[in-house]
């Protein structure tokens, strides 16, 4: 493989401690190393160089996503580009197609993906789409947290045999992580009831949300999974959330992360701007983002992302089925929903965060409040639930928010109803401006960590996986805050695992993409694998050799993380 | 010893049954006995083997008559069509695997074709209507498990889907359904009596093309509000009788067929079915599904949908993708002669199209690719016989709750016969080789 040198630019490297000095960065076998000796140079004088980004939590691939790009053929009007030299056609705006998705990613900077949400029912669905997703590693997440499974074992509190549940189901659905979306609500959406706070119980199985997200962190913990369980709490989105979210963050209190990874939280908390909200109804709905970061800041077995309002029109999707119709009763907008057999829901229902609806603009200063008021950026992640509080490829515009008051002030002189956004939020307070250093934490070395992916990902230390962004930025010059945006809009230089995909803002290669999973061996389980059995002929309808997805047409490029949990 | 084959998937219908054993011969060539599947899915079976089966690609000869042909004719004469079309059709899709699928719409994409599948004599009605007002859905094990008000409207599953209300509706046990069809309360909709009519506890036979009216007179009904003496030929005590029997359920289920989407109306009446579902929602939980025909029509959907935004009727004659039912669908394009050529897949235009398509097909260069003889493949140029998915070769369908299922490989195909996706491969490297790109 050839050999490139990065010469000059201005490095932030959060894994070595790099705050901007003049560095190279040299690449060999797709590898970050020491040196090389015939490279061929890329000069990167007055630009900023950081590691490939990656995303924690995205929607973008799978059955609801595809049903948001099905029902929505307004969402690709006016965004279509066409084919090109090494680029097939792309179009849509918060429900990009999947090439779209892997090349926007990749104009961003990014070289690595989680979907946030694989039912395991549609694991092949979810990996045929990776599979069409260009250049970006990724991994799925399989959804646990309405599993009847998972219900009946924690309800018997047989942490052993959830434990081997879930080993089997990273294995057979090809998922890294334990997903849990609104625990024990979307089991009760079964039958049009939900879950609103951790004590509510799941009608039939008898069994609280608290005792499923305990369950499930002590489940992760017993496995040593690179990731910690992830969770999208009960009542998101509804005024007054805040103290569910209190509550469910509390779980995390006394347990220790248990991993070979180096990751150390216990909890992963996603998109807590929806979980941040004050208030008793519309009318006085406020900001919550303050005792939610306070509580997050002094505990650090927790880390979260923070879902951030862009103010765009957009598709909210999520496994959260409750919510969703919850939310086309509020709008009136187009309602899909998909319950999925002992597993989990979904729904999907298109909304607008108009700059001229107050509440809009609350969520918008809850959103960056988190990220401003929050002490350590290595446990604060930029994210916006794509597509659910905005589409992914507004990061700049959020970096630009993060990076710049005055951008954050022509924003609020915007609102129609500033004045109530300023009092029901303390945004208008806040002169914080986060720097580059603290930017490449939360969307490089923060969320490598935190996805247990730190030896691979996130990094320019020699050894770690050449994924590698060059920005044109200057940061030893002003810039308007515009600019800051435009120059984190489209990288100019881009590298993953070694191969150039990127030069001078063309695409030149689609890279050779790779699906993460995790591999997790555990003692044999003779119950779980009777109970499998039972289920399959009994309730699901599909039997249980057709369930397992296997093959090159799924997954061209699989990339095993092995994990050992015999005991 | 003869061999059996376990968990076989049916490629038949929508259905898409998992359960099918096959017991194959000492060899394990042939089919001998086929296990689980309806009368259609065995036939189907069975029929992979008939001895008359075409082998080779057939040429239409100037009177008519065909000629066999190689492969590599059958390529150069497809490449070479879709090179010199200005704008193609590619119609079918929906009897094929999903990585067929894929490489069909790179050909499309690289020679400015329109993509349309058999949804646009089918569902496409429902498709437009899921752009209206979304869709309220789940998987057919929620039904199996959950549902106890079970409603087919437009649709007549004992003889389209004969499994169906077997595997996923009025019958089986499932999880909080112990007592099988005795807990469940079934409604049919048909302007005729059929055989799902007389399984069901309240039989509306509405006045043929009258859906609409009999859908939003439950809706008003649900609310209690005022009918007229009669709708749609249906006396207003049945219909608030009807509406009881749907508010009352834990879980209900609509299953809508061609009686809805192609009749009077067309996407008004899954209009009207989806908000009849949204409604019940507020006393209930409810779902509504389309009864999808081909074992593969909702992959295609998929597939198009995550690679261009659009399930069906794509236009990518402009670089990029566009999509207007009415323009972009294959009949108005064939109708209006928009297009100059005309490559078929895996479905049967030249028994369901109008006539008036039909006849242009005939005289357009046009390529068929079927494992059977069909209507189609006696107008087309070129008939390219392929394997069959799901008996001869494997590769990944949709059910018609969107559920994938990768289909299995039972036996080999007949030497030296090329799959759908590997014909398609070999078309696509001549396109590029013509066309300078590869």
């Amino acid at each position: 493989m050839a050999e490139y040198l990065i010469k000059n630019g201005f490095v932030f490297d959060p894994a070595q401690k790099i705050k901007g000095d003049v560095a190279d960065v040299a690449i060999k076998d797709g590898k970050i190393v020491k040196s090389v000796e015939k490279p061929k140079v890329i000069d990167a004088k007055g630009m900023t160089v950081m590691a490939g980004a990656l995303e924690v939590h995205a929607h973008v691939a799978g059955p609801k996503v595809n049903i948001g790009r099905i029902f929505r053929p307004e969402d690709k009007l006016f965004t279509y580009r066409p084919t090109e030299k090494n680029h097939r056609m792309e179009g849509g705006f918060s429900i990009p197609t999947t090439y779209k998705t892997g090349y926007a990613y990749a104009r961003l900077g990014y070289t690595t993906v989680m979907e946030a949400a694989m039912p395991p029912l549609f694991a092949r669905h979810v990996h045929e789409e990776m599979r069409d997703t260009p250049i970006i590693d990724e991994g799925a997440y399989p959804v646990f947290g309405n599993n009847w499974f998972v219900l009946e074992y924690l309800k018997n509190k047989e942490l052993e045999n959830v434990a081997a549940y879930i080993a089997w189901l990273l294995r057979v659905t090809k998922g890294f992580a334990i997903k849990v979306v609104n625990p024990g609500g979307t089991e009760a959406w079964g039958w049009g009831l939900n879950c609103l706070q951790v004590k509510d119980p799941v009608p039939y199985f008898d069994i609280t949300p608290e005792e499923i997200i305990t369950g499930l962190i002590e489940a992760n913990e017993y496995l040593g999974l690179p990731h910690s369980m992830h969770i999208h709490g009960n009542n998101l989105g509804n005024p007054g959330n805040y103290t569910t979210t209190l509550d469910t963050l509390k779980l995390a209190a006394g347990h220790k992360a248990k991993n070979k990874f180096g990751r150390e939280q216990v909890m992963h908390h996603t998109h807590i701007q929806f979980h941040s909200y004050g208030g008793t109804k519309w009318a006085d709905f406020e900001s919550k983002a303050r005792p939610i970061v306070d509580y997050v800041n002094k505990h650090k077995n927790i880390t979260i992302d923070v879902g951030f309002v862009t103010l765009d029109e957009t598709t909210t999707m999520t496994a959260d089925g409750p919510f969703e119709h919850h939310l086309t009763e509020l709008n009136h907008l187009k309602w899909a929903n998909a319950d999925v057999e002992l597993e989990t829901a979904a729904g999907v229902v298109p909304y607008i965060y108009s700059p001229d609806i107050f509440v809009s603009g609350i969520q918008w200063a809850v959103g960056l409040e988190i990220a401003l008021l929050s002490k350590d950026p290595m446990r604060c992640y930029i994210t916006t639930d794509h597509p659910n509080a905005g589409p992914f490829t507004r990061y700049p515009r959020i970096i630009k928010w993060l990076m710049s008051q005055k951008a954050r002030e022509e924003q609020i002189k915007a609102f129609k109803a500033n004045d109530k956004v300023v009092n029901a939020s303390e945004i208008a307070s806040i002169d914080r401006e986060l720097n580059l250093y603290e930017i490449a934490q939360m969307t490089r070395a923060g969320p490598a960590k935190c996805l247990g992916l730190a030896s691979m990902y996130g990094g320019l230390k020699p050894g770690q996986d050449a994924d590698v962004a060059v920005y044109d930025f200057n940061p030893d010059k002003e810039h308007k805050p515009m600019e800051i945006e435009e120059a984190f809009s489209e990288v100019k230089y881009l590298f993953k695992t070694g191969v150039p995909i990127i030069m001078d803002h063309k695409f030149v290669s689609e890279g050779r993409k790779r699906t993460l999973w995790v591999d997790a061996k555990v003692n044999e389980n003779p119950q779980v694998v009777r109970d499998v059995k039972e289920k399959f002929l009994k309730y699901y309808t599909v039997t249980e050799k057709n369930y397992e997805v296997v093959g090159k047409h799924f997954i061209p490029n699989p990339y095993a993380i092995e994990v050992d949990a015999t005991h | 010893m003869t061999k059996t084959v376990t968990d076989v998937i049916c490629p038949f219908c929508g259905t898409l049954c998992d359960d099918i054993e096959v017991v194959l011969s000492d060899d394990g060539k042939k089919i001998l006995e086929v296990m689980n599947a309806c009368a259609i899915g065995n036939e189907k079976f069975h029929h992979s083997q008939a001895a008359d089966r075409p082998k080779r690609p057939r040429m239409q000869q100037p009177d008519g008559s065909y000629k066999e042909v190689s492969y590599d004719e059958a390529i150069e004469y497809t490449a070479q069509m879709f090179v010199k079309a200005k704008k193609p059709l590619m119609y079918g899709w929906s009897s094929t695997n999903c990585e067929a699928q894929s490489v069909g719409h790179e050909i499309g994409e690289l020679c400015g074709a329109v993509v349309d599948n058999t949804a646009t004599v089918c569902h496409g009605p429902s498709l437009i209507a899921i752009q209206d007002v979304g869709i309220p859905s789940c998987t057919l094990g929620e039904i199996k498990n959950r549902a106890d008000r079970i409603i087919y409207w437009g649709c007549n599953p004992a003889h389209a889907h004969p499994r169906h209300m077997s595997r996923y509706s009025i019958f089986p046990r499932g999880f909080f359904t112990g007592k099988g069809q005795q807990s469940r309360k079934v409604i049919v909709v048909d302007p005729r009596p059929t055989d799902t009519s007389n399984m069901a506890d309240y039989y509306y036979q509405v006045e043929q093309g009258r859906d609409y009216e009999l859908l939003q007179a439950f809706r008003t009904a649900l609310h209690g509000h005022w009918l007229p003496d009669m709708v749609a030929g249906i006396p207003k005590e049945k219909i608030y009788e009807g509406a009881e029997v749907m508010k009352s359920g834990r879980f209900g289920i609509i299953f809508f067929g061609m009686g809805v989407t192609q009749t009077l109306s067309k996407n008004h009446n899954i209009d009207a079915a989806i908000m009849l579902t949204k409604d019940l929602n507020e006393f209930s939980k409810f779902s509504i599904m389309p009864m999808r025909g081909h074992y593969n029509v909702t992959g295609s959907g998929e597939v198009l949908g995550w690679q261009f935004g659009f399930a069906y009727g794509v236009d990518l004659s402009r670089g990029f993708a566009r999509y207007n039912p009415g323009e972009t669908t294959s009949n108005d394009l064939l109708r209006r002669g928009e297009v100059d050529a005309v490559f078929v897949i895996a479905s049967d235009p030249g028994a369901h199209f109008p006539i008036s398509s039909v006849k242009k097909i005939a005289k357009l260069p046009s390529v068929a690719v079927d494992p059977h003889f069909t209507p189609t493949t006696e107008i087309c140029k070129l008939h390219v016989p392929v394997a069959f998915v799901g008996i001869e070769c494997g590769g990944n369908a949709y059910r018609m709750d969107n559920v994938p299922i990768d289909t299995r490989k039972v036996v080999d195909p007949p030497e030296g016969m090329l799959t759908d996706e590997q014909f398609l491969e070999k078309v696509l490297h001549r396109v590029k080789e013509i066309k300078g790109a590869a």
